[in-house]
């Protein structure tokens, strides 16, 4: 029987699953080596060569050296391990996240601010984010975008 | 013996530890997020515990991808705050309670709730801003602390369900410790964030706030949530509130709400925190 993917139809979303896992391992094992400073050193000294001692595929590394974050997603990398990359260039979670969708950072504060991005229209891919005027209940004043 | 006095819940934002520590609190962003945990600083004040059970996500700090353990529980003596990047966060060594997490692992796992022991363990920000959140900046923290932690790294972590009854046996578990002791079980993580991809930044305060109100109320219908609905709803890292659930089943069903907080945003993230007390 396949794996219970049901969660594929969410928009703009990975969930890091055993397919994603295994995918990943390496590109995550190298963030993970990140964690020390001799480490993060030698990286930021020559990052082709720091990658090149992890057996990682081509793209994997190519995605790590753009800082292309939502590529390393797709190529298996996990937030919570990429995070160790983005630490490493001084980055925040804000910064980076804001990155992911697009969007500049204070724009994307500003939309943290006002509530955050709104499920609507977010659940399911291909549902349309506009709703009719005044849909939106009380507790859920959020925007997206 | 020891008995479960209260249970605790709130996020574990790191750039709230990042603002304490770097001294922004009474900053116009920060403000409201501090404000409401004034309460709970005062009530621990003269509810402070022996020991508490700090459920909480190691952020592939501790654990790398080589080991994934579900359920793991810290026996250690100390556990040291973790480098997660940028240096270990300047707090107090966390000090364990060996002799009750060694009790907690027997019992739970002739339970049949199959657990990993740990004994050497760094804690992150998922431990330790709960504790600077309930308890300040001391120079040491006034309390031991029996790390427990769960995987929601690595989908799937354990269904809402397996945590709620982990959380009773925990209970069975601590109330048979002979020694007498006070001891406070936190759920710690959530509330709805997503941190990647280009549906980051998602927040839903309707499904936080119906979370917090069963959280008091009817936990057995929180319990039955699926996977799919926390990630949908509440965002691919909002699924880290399933670790509120084993708090949850930790206390008496009829535990009454001391304390309700709920604000948008600290960076990312919802932040969502409960104080539930037990019947005395």
């Amino acid at each position: 029987m396949a794996l219970d993917q049901s969660y594929k139809d969410i928009p703009g979303t990975t969930i890091f699953d055993a397919e994603q896992s295994r995918k990943g391992y390496h590109l995550n094992q190298f963030c993970m080596s990140l964690m020390k400073a001799p480490n993060r050193e030698r990286f930021k000294a020559d990052e082709r060569a720091y990658l090149d001692e992890w057996p990682m595929t081509e793209e994997q590394k190519l995605a790590v050296l753009a800082r292309d974050f939502n590529r390393m997603i797709s190529l298996g990398g996990n937030i919570y391990f990429l995070a160790k990359i983005f630490s490493t260039d001084g980055q925040s979670f804000e910064q980076a996240a804001s990155k992911m969708t697009g969007m500049a950072q204070p724009d994307y504060r500003a939309m943290m601010i006002a509530g955050g991005r709104s499920p609507k229209g977010n659940r399911y891919i291909g549902e349309t984010a506009h709703q009719p005027a005044g849909s939106a209940s009380a507790a859920q004043t959020a925007k997206g975008n | 013996m020891a008995r479960i006095t209260s249970g605790v819940f709130t996020s574990h934002v790191p750039a709230i530890g990042a603002a304490m520590d770097l001294g922004k609190t009474a900053d116009p962003y920060w403000q409201p997020v501090f404000n409401g945990y004034e309460f709970s600083r005062r009530w621990i004040e003269n509810n402070r515990p022996d020991v508490v059970l700090l459920v909480f996500n190691d952020h592939a700090s501790a654990f790398s991808l080589e080991m994934i353990p579900t359920f793991a529980i810290g026996c250690a003596e100390r556990f040291s705050p973790a480098d997660e990047g940028w240096g270990p966060r300047k707090v107090p060594e966390v000090i364990g309670h060996p002799e009750l997490a060694w009790h907690i692992a027997q019992s739970v796992i002739l339970d049949e709730f199959d657990l990993t022991i740990i004994n050497k363990m760094d804690v992150d920000h998922g431990l330790t801003v709960p504790m600077s959140l309930m308890f300040g900046q001391p120079q040491a923290w006034p309390c031991k602390v029996i790390p427990f932690a769960v995987n929601v790294v690595q989908f799937p972590p354990p269904t809402g369900n397996r945590c709620y009854q982990l959380g009773r046996a925990l209970r069975r578990a601590i109330e048979s410790f002979d020694e007498d002791l006070n001891v406070q079980v936190w759920g710690t993580g959530g509330m709805s964030h997503q941190l990647q991809g280009p549906r980051a930044g998602l927040i839903n305060q309707e499904f936080d706030n119906a979370f917090l109100d069963r959280m008091i109320s009817d936990p057995d219908a929180l319990a039955k949530i699926p996977h799919i609905d926390y990630v949908r709803e509440a965002g691919s890292e909002g699924i880290e509130l399933v670790m509120w659930l084993i708090a949850r089943g930790a206390l008496a069903p009829d535990a009454k709400a001391l304390h309700r907080f709920y604000h948008v945003p600290a960076s990312n993230t919802a932040v969502g925190h409960l104080i539930l007390d037990n019947p005395r």
